[in-house]
């Protein structure tokens, strides 16, 4: 059991909450959370914001049963975290662009923090968060709210994109990329049960057969992944 | 002295707890977590002659006490089993079950032979990979318009059949709680020679998005399974029990040493764990502790003290 130090709303149903203790795990990574006991049944995978010396902290969307349960959390309540999970982002060289949208920035602050100045894209439907801690670690930010933010970037400029976001997003990115000669990265995000790779939950399908989200990504090389078969979460 | 072991045709359970099919992976990824020959046994992930991609679409939903699940028996193929993972449950002490599915009768017949043909000749140098087969006839009958050769005992019965004169290797039949009869299903299993059966495999259920005016799930069905079963798989056990002496792998929502008390007590040999592994990954090693902690309170020295008593 771990103890919760803060969980403080940041925009509308989301939150960020710090973890006391000492945690492994690199950008893109995740961590099976759990705040219940038997209901609701299965953990929630969500992806490490930050991660320090003493804590961790994740960024959540309140969007079911699970997520609201966390949102109840205090200061002082216990959590049980499993992992780190996942293959995590890549140590990407040269030009990188890191692109999310919406609650699909929660895994880039860490990337952004350990990938040499990123320029960073952040797109959101209607309140912009956490874009100026964004600043420190990037260098170009560009927010976008209620636009598309994949419009608004020059892909040949790039060496490397890495991105995660809502679906519909990530697929139009792939496609304004492709022959650019950018190398694209996405994370993906599925239902899961066992989050290590047992139970076959959050298969995706990828050219060469089904891979899971769990072990093999979240993360993924863009051309693996059959977009015209995913539909997301 | 607390003694929980028990022997399914001959095989050596050390506990009774085994974990279910299609939670479990084939062990690989839990052994990460805790010592998993301390378990009773494992049945791995259902196995078809082919490969399967499995379901498109959503594969799990929560409900009350419970989940859907739509995974579509994904699985690599019994090919790649045997050549990637059968090694691997070599190294294990543990009951090491192969859960067989199938599509037509001829895919099973072949797949048991080849699991059979594979284990003979590791035995014949003094090795050994698989210990049971369970036989998983939840599959569609995709001759007979898919509905599951689970349901009908006769459908079932030419399944058991076939499968049972293709294999020397224990066979456990595992049984389907939408069967019509699962007493008569489980007799027959008992008549056409099956070393045991298991009990109960997930209820047909469904979940509709109301937004979107359909079914979660691309199968439109999916099988429920978790603590909100217990009582239904529990009732079954018993039923079945009645019914046959073969021994009987109980199963369907345990979560805890006392639920699997329950299931003994309603006559189970072993029971297998399975939704409770997403529950608590550590499940399998807390839960022999729980089981020997009642035995002591309970003055109960084995478990064939408590097995059927009602």
């Amino acid at each position: 059991m771990n103890i919760v130090k803060s969980n403080v709303k940041i925009a509308k149903d989301v939150y960020l909450m710090k973890i006391e203790g000492q945690f492994e795990g690199r950008m893109g990574q995740f961590y099976m959370l759990r705040a219940w006991s038997d209901y609701p049944v299965l953990s929630r995978p969500i992806s490490i914001y930050d991660l320090s010396k003493n804590e961790i902290s994740f960024l959540y969307h309140v969007i079911g049963e699970g997520t609201e349960r966390f949102k109840q959390l205090e200061a002082g309540d216990s959590i049980q975290l499993e992992g780190p999970y996942g293959n995590g982002f890549p140590e990407a060289q040269g030009k990188v662009a890191l692109v999310g949208g919406g609650i699909g920035i929660a895994p880039l602050y860490l990337a952004a923090k350990q990938l040499h100045q990123p320029d960073i894209y952040l797109g959101f439907s209607r309140e912009s968060y956490l874009v100026d801690e964004f600043r420190p670690f990037a260098g170009d930010v560009v927010c976008d709210v209620g636009g598309i933010i994949v419009n608004q970037i020059d892909y040949a400029k790039y060496d490397t994109i890495i991105t995660c976001g809502p679906h519909i997003m990530m697929q139009a990115l792939v496609e304004r990329a492709q022959g650019s000669g950018a190398e694209v990265y996405v994370s993906l995000e599925k239902r899961m049960a066992c989050g290590i790779g047992a139970c076959l939950v959050c298969s995706v399908m990828c050219q060469g057969g089904n891979r899971k989200a769990c072990v093999d990504g979240p993360v993924f090389a863009a051309e693996e992944v059959r977009f015209d078969a995913e539909h997301g979460v | 002295m607390q003694n929980m072991a028990c022997k399914i045709a001959g095989v050596p359970f050390k506990n009774p707890i085994v974990m279910a099919s299609g939670t479990f992976g084939f062990g690989k990824e839990y052994a990460k977590l805790y010592d998993i020959n301390r378990l009773g046994g494992i049945s791995g992930k259902g196995l078809t002659l082919a490969p399967k991609a499995g379901n498109p679409g959503v594969r799990v939903w929560e409900t009350p006490s419970g989940m859907l699940n739509s995974v579509g028996l994904e699985n690599p193929g019994i090919d790649y089993f045997l050549k990637e993972e059968a090694p691997y449950w070599e190294t294990l002490d543990t009951a090491r079950i192969v859960n067989l599915g199938g599509g037509c009768i001829e895919d099973y017949r072949i797949g048991a032979e080849l699991i059979t043909a594979h284990e003979k000749k590791l035995r014949e140098v003094g090795r050994c990979s698989i210990d049971i087969i369970e036989l998983n006839i939840s599959c569609p009958n995709v001759k007979e318009g898919g509905i599951a050769y689970g349901v009908q005992t006769e459908t079932a019965r030419q399944v058991v059949r076939e499968v049972r004169q293709a294999t020397s290797l224990p066979l456990v039949v595992k049984l389907s709680p939408n069967a019509e009869n699962i007493a008569e299903m489980a007799y027959m299993c008992e008549v056409e020679g099956a070393d045991g059966v298991s009990l109960i495999n997930t209820i047909s259920g469904m979940k509709i998005d109301t937004r979107l005016r359909k079914s979660v799930f691309h199968n439109l069905y999916a099988g429920l399974s978790g603590p909100a079963i217990k009582p239904i798989a529990l009732r079954m056990v018993h039923q079945v029990a009645q019914h046959v002496k073969i021994p009987i792998m109980g199963m369907g929502g345990i979560t805890t040493a006392s639920d699997v008390i329950e299931f003994i007590m309603a006559g189970a040999s072993v029971i297998q764990i399975g939704t409770y592994n997403f529950m608590n990954p550590r499940a399998g090693e807390q839960m022999t502790e729980g089981i020997k902690k009642w035995m002591e309170q309970e003055n109960v020295s084995t478990l064939e003290e408590i097995r059927g008593i009602l």
